[in-house]
């Protein structure tokens, strides 16, 4: 295991990011994520980078906007009333075409809501959140190792498809301490030249960022760029893991903490000789369609079981997939609590 | 017995619900304060309280009149869309300086303009309390916090923002005015702030302000009579009390 | 190899520094390692807890139903977690503070007055780590070198004066059930 160091979940977000070759974070203080910024503060001076506490959400997505404009990697992490007040400013990066990076440590809402773990933010990342027709690519990491591989998947797949990201963690993958591997070191002025970023003319034609467009067939034509860039992204990014689903008479669906919480729920009810599996979306957003689709077509499978950190968001994209043709059932908890995985093997004894 | 003079009386405004604010912190004696006044001018009735986010948060269980939460830095404008809607009602809001000083600054620049006639207390500790010790906008030069770890660089972390004296040149506002709670005397002439400050919202006078000067032991990293002094020492060198704006008839 | 701790107190008792601490023994034998502190203004003053997991294979769920062993330093934290431990499962209770006695016959208790055990091993400050050393005993989730390793690690700027402390109250905390 060689150079594993244990840390905690939000401080290898920004290590990780660091990494990943970005040096500029802007973000604003929220629980359960304040390490992030609080190791930003700390650690971006040392290596020549840019910490600014933002007035305030609104202001630190805009920051990531100007960033981004520059040509630069650019991230900010908070929890779900900030990103709340960023969807805004995330509308307008989907419409400029700006690569950024943006962590939300999900908490239990609405409103004020709690601090404590959730999930209940799924449909605010995966359906858009802001305003007009746009996707994030959203990443759900299961555990530290994964939170730290994902960000540099992060700023790659930001920059290769200039759209934000979001990595979707929560209070409890922010909170825990495990040992992780930095996997990568990349040096940021390895990174190739933005050929379309707003950093002065210097003799070439001028560069437009920019999301307008009064003219309702270029408006059109945008969008139809956009979505074209979707449909290849749900082709060619998806990630998800399939575990014991071969000989699984039923198949959960569940990613993040609850993936892992689950995991363990099909390791114990497989010791009891219960067959059952999991399908974990790594990308909520292309949702892995094509892995889940086996399921469906696996004559072993009887019936569909999500589990969530919230009233059943990612169920209805589970629907789309499975189109009525076998049974869903869904279990979630919420308000910040987090089901031993004991209440899932219950849970799936009573049906089986 | 009848000689007697009663000199202190348990506010009847304030919960008798266990407070959660840690030891030495001057929130609580800013909420027996402004209950003091409240019933003192016969309004508890007819106030509304608009409470944060911060660690006043926890104040929605502290109050024995209505209250209502606002999202962070919005409660002026919560306020404000009550005092509209009922105008014969007293409103105030109570907010941190990071609500009100940092994510709130459009709300309560807005509030103070069109003269809305609510009454803020604004409980500068220098500090996010509730998060656990980042950096305010009021934050001083040279203080350590958790996103100011080598201590605030005026050239980096830019200067700390006086509120008062932003507000006070502004036409809206009635009343403004700075004080203190690190001694006895200071709390006396914060009561006596936060009482003219209520009477320009009943007097229909106009917007009105009290910044109390306020500590965190907790994020500060200190006991808290150091706390005091700290204020002492360190706070009102950089935020003078005083009155910056009082209209006539005040 | 499979080991589970909850440890609980008043903040300021250290409870989150001998989950850390077994955690970073763990990774230091090339095993896995979670801990999951409680967190949020829920700790202020109050009680803090954490949860720590060691195991040979990659940890699933961090949240486990009941807790297989248990270090509580005050009374609310007893009341609280003394019902949560698992059958067999073995519970260290700070008998300086605590006087309530666990009326299960169905886990193992252990009294152990470390409060006055760390005070004489120099402050009552370490008497999370004479606690340590109790269940390092009871429990082996680690080579003692390697316990004595981490901790050396996390006083090192504080001075050779309290890492000797620490490992003082350690040798005391294992020698003391
Ligand atoms: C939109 C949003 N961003 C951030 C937070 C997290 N948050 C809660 S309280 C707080 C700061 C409070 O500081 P202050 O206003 O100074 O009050 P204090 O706790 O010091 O009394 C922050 C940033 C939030 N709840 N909502
Ligand atoms: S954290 Fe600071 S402001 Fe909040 S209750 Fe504690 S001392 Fe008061
Ligand atoms: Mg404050």
């Amino acid at each position: 295991m060689g150079d594993k160091i244990l840390m905690k979940g939000a401080e290898v977000i920004g290590e990780a990011a660091i990494k990943a070759g970005c040096r500029l974070f802007f973000g604003y203080p929220i629980t359960p994520q304040n390490e992030a910024p609080a190791y930003m503060a700390k650690r971006l001076p040392e290596v020549g980078g840019t910490f600014v506490q933002a007035e305030s959400e609104v202001a630190a997505i805009n920051m990531l906007y100007g960033a981004s404009a520059a040509g630069y990697r650019v991230m900010t992490s908070s929890s779900s009333p900030g990103i709340s007040l960023m969807m805004e400013g995330i509308s307008y990066c989907a419409g400029s075409e700006l690569p950024v990076v943006i962590v939300n440590v999900m908490r239990g809402g609405p409103g004020l809501g709690g601090i404590g773990p959730s999930q209940s933010d799924y449909f605010q990342a995966t359906k858009g959140g802001g305003h007009g027709d746009y996707k994030m690519i959203t990443l759900a990491p299961t555990n530290l190792q994964e939170q730290a591989d994902l960000m540099k998947n992060a700023f790659d797949l930001a920059d290769q498809y200039r759209i934000p990201v979001m990595v979707l963690s929560d209070g409890l993958l922010g909170q825990i301490m495990e040992a992780v591997e930095f996997k990568f070191d990349i040096d940021p002025s390895s990174l190739p030249h933005k050929e379309w970023a707003a950093d002065g003319r210097m003799n070439r034609k001028k560069h437009l960022i920019n999301s307008l467009d009064l003219d309702l067939d270029g408006l059109e034509r945008h969008n139809e760029k956009l979505q074209a860039r979707y449909r290849k992204i749900e082709q060619n990014e998806v990630l998800c893991e399939e575990y014991s689903t071969d000989d699984a008479k039923i198949c959960i669906v569940a990613y993040g903490t609850t993936a892992r919480i689950a995991k363990t729920a099909v390791e114990m009810l497989r010791e009891e000789g219960y067959k059952v599996g999991l399908v974990r979306p790594i990308t909520l957003w292309p949702f892995p369609v094509n892995h889940l689709l086996k399921s469906v077509k696996n004559p072993a499978t009887e019936s569909f079981y999500v589990f969530e950190l919230n009233a059943g968001q990612m169920v209805e994209d589970v629907q789309l997939v499975v189109n009525g043709t076998k049974p869903i059932r869904f279990y979630g908890r919420m308000g910040g609590n987090v089901p031993s995985p004991n209440e899932f093997v219950e849970k799936i004894k009573e049906i089986y | 017995m009848n000689d007697m003079k009663q000199i202190f009386k348990v506010t009847p405004l304030l919960s008798k619900t266990k407070r959660s604010y840690c030891p030495g912190c001057t929130h609580g004696v800013i909420h027996r304060l402004v209950c003091e006044v409240i019933d003192e001018l016969d309004q508890f009735e007819k106030t509304i309280i608009v409470v944060p986010v911060g660690c006043s948060t926890l104040a929605i269980h502290y109050f024995e009149m209505d209250t209502v939460q606002a999202a962070h830095g919005r409660a002026p404008a919560v306020a404000t869309g009550m005092k509209r809607a009922m105008p014969s009602k007293t409103i105030f809001t109570y907010q941190g300086d990071g609500d009100l000083a940092s994510i709130g600054t459009a709300e309560i620049v807005h509030a103070a303009t069109r003269g809305e006639r609510i009454t803020t207390i604004f409980v500068n500790n220098g500090i996010y309390g509730m998060t656990g010790g980042q950096m305010a906008p009021t934050t001083l030069e040279g203080w350590k916090t958790e996103t100011s770890p080598y201590g605030r660089n005026l050239k980096k972390e830019g200067n700390p923002i006086r509120m008062c004296e932003m507000l006070s040149q502004l036409n809206g506002p009635a009343f403004i005015a700075r004080t203190s709670v690190h001694t006895p005397a200071n709390i006396v002439k914060t009561k006596k702030a936060i009482r003219t400050a209520f009477k320009a919202q009943i007097n229909d006078l106009g917007f009105s302000l009290v910044e109390i000067l306020s500590t965190c032991p907790t994020n500060w990293g200190m006991n808290p009579v150091d706390s005091l002094k700290r204020i002492e020492n360190e706070t009102m060198n950089y935020y003078p009390l005083g009155e910056f704006k009082k209209v006539e008839g005040l | 190899m499979k080991f589970e701790l909850c440890a609980a107190g008043f903040g300021g008792q250290g409870v989150m520094a001998i989950g850390q601490l077994i955690s970073y023994a763990a990774v230091e034998e090339n095993r896995f390692a979670l801990f999951l502190p409680s967190y949020g203004p829920e700790m202020r003053g109050g009680t803090a807890n954490c949860i720590c997991i060691v195991s040979d294979r990659q940890i699933g769920s961090p949240i486990v139903p009941n807790n297989e062993s248990a270090i509580v330093m005050n009374t609310p934290s007893f009341l609280k977690f003394e019902p949560t431990i698992e059958k067999d499962g073995c519970l260290l209770i700070n008998s300086a503070l605590i006087n309530e006695k666990s009326q299960r016959n169905d886990i193992s208790s252990y009294y152990i007055p470390a409060n006055h055990i760390a005070a004489e091993a120099g402050n009552k400050i370490v008497a999370n780590i004479v606690m340590l050393g109790a269940l390092l005993k009871l429990k082996k989730f680690a080579k003692t070198e390697t316990i004595q390793k981490v901790i050396r690690e996390k006083f090192e700027a504080k001075g050779p004066k309290i890492i000797e402390m620490n490992m003082k109250a350690l040798q005391m905390g294992f020698e003391s059930v």
